[in-house]
């Protein structure tokens, strides 16, 4: 079982992480942040491996992984 | 819980990133940010960040010690600095403008003597800062706000492969080319990032990775669609893996 925690403000909207994401953990939110983005919001926690593949991804280092 | 990924505790600290959404400069920085902190050299690094938005976001986002030359020249005064504080890891981080168009002789000449440095060559196809002119590493017909009719390789050269051009040349050590379209190709260049600082630390002499990057900002295209332009255009022209490796 993991767990992804998102720091919304760092996040451009790229969706590389959605990309590298095959359990369809996390979308894009609809409101967007303080800098104007829509950032990538955890919306299925329960089906996330902790694999860290969207972490990898993601030009920010807006995403933190961890695992059990 | 056991951590997986966390931000490199080097990055963003003084600066927030700078670059455009899905600019792969963020990533490849903060590869560089990773392997530093793997290799626990983080304050004993100096970058000579060249100029584009290459050394202009990696400036300050990455929080070491950093000295900005004149455009092209990072490897002429990395190398000066390096024989004089060989002690201290040194890299230049450079774009492809930076690097093979102006910096062309610096690069070169640094590469031939084998200077003991590493160097961070991101090949976005362009010049990036200035609004997107032709580099030497354009594509053939690829358009650009110099070359608005498609690069012609007739009247503005073929496209410049600089691995394999310095792979020509004795001195250079490691010679790579990686690139940031999806995890599996972002874990090996990263790869390729750490075996270009260690083969530093074991005094092997030049180690040079290229990144081959979007610019989705120049190149008018979303992030996603550029990844699909890397791999439908740019890898065929560059393709992946080491060039050398002694
Ligand atoms: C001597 C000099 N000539 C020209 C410029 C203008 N200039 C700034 S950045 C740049 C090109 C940068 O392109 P590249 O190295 O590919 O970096 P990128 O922005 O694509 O990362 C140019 C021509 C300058 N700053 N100094
Ligand atoms: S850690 Fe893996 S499963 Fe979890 S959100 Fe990221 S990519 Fe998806
Ligand atoms: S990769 Fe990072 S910046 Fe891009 S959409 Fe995902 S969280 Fe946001
Ligand atoms: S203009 Fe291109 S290279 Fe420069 S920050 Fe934007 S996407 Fe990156
Ligand atoms: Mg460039």
């Amino acid at each position: 079982m993991g767990k992804v925690v998102i720091t919304a403000d760092m996040c451009k909207s790229c969706r590389y992480c959605l990309t590298a994401c095959k359990k369809d953990v996390i979308a894009l939110a609809s409101k967007s942040n303080r800098f104007g983005y829509k950032p990538v919001e955890v919306v299925n926690p329960d089906a996330c491996i902790g694999c860290g593949m969207c972490a990898i991804m993601c030009p920010e280092a807006a995403i933190e992984v961890y695992k059990d | 819980m056991k951590t997986v990924y966390k931000k490199p505790e080097c990055i963003g600290n003084k600066k927030p990133n700078s670059y455009c959404p899905g600019c792969m400069h963020s990533i490849v920085v903060r590869l560089v940010a990773e392997v530093l902190e793997e290799l626990n050299v983080v304050n004993s690094s100096v970058m000579f960040a060249g100029v584009g938005c290459d050394g202009n976001g990696a400036f300050g986002y990455l929080d070491i010690d950093t000295v900005i030359s004149p455009h092209g020249r990072a490897l002429a005064v990395a190398s000066a600095y390096k024989r004089c504080n060989p002690e201290n890891v040194v890299f230049t981080y450079q774009g492809d403008g930076d690097l093979i168009a102006i910096g062309c002789a610096e690069t070169m000449h640094a590469a031939n003597r084998g200077e003991n440095v590493t160097v961070i060559f991101v090949n976005n196809a362009q010049y990036g800062m200035t609004g997107g002119q032709m580099a030497p590493t354009t594509l053939a017909g690829m358009k650009t706000t110099t070359t608005p009719y498609g690069r012609d390789p007739k009247a503005d050269g073929a496209p410049m492969h600089v691995c394999e051009i310095l792979d020509t040349l004795d001195n250079p050590t490691f010679l790579a080319r990686g690139t940031c379209t999806d995890p599996k190709n972002i874990i090996q260049t990263k790869k390729y990032i750490k075996q270009a600082f260690q083969n530093q630390l074991e005094g092997k002499g030049f180690s040079l990775g290229e990144i081959v990057s979007a610019c989705p900002s120049n190149w008018g295209l979303s992030p996603l669609k550029s990844i699909d332009f890397i791999n439908e255009k740019m890898l065929p022209e560059y393709p992946l893996g080491i060039v050398r490796d002694r």
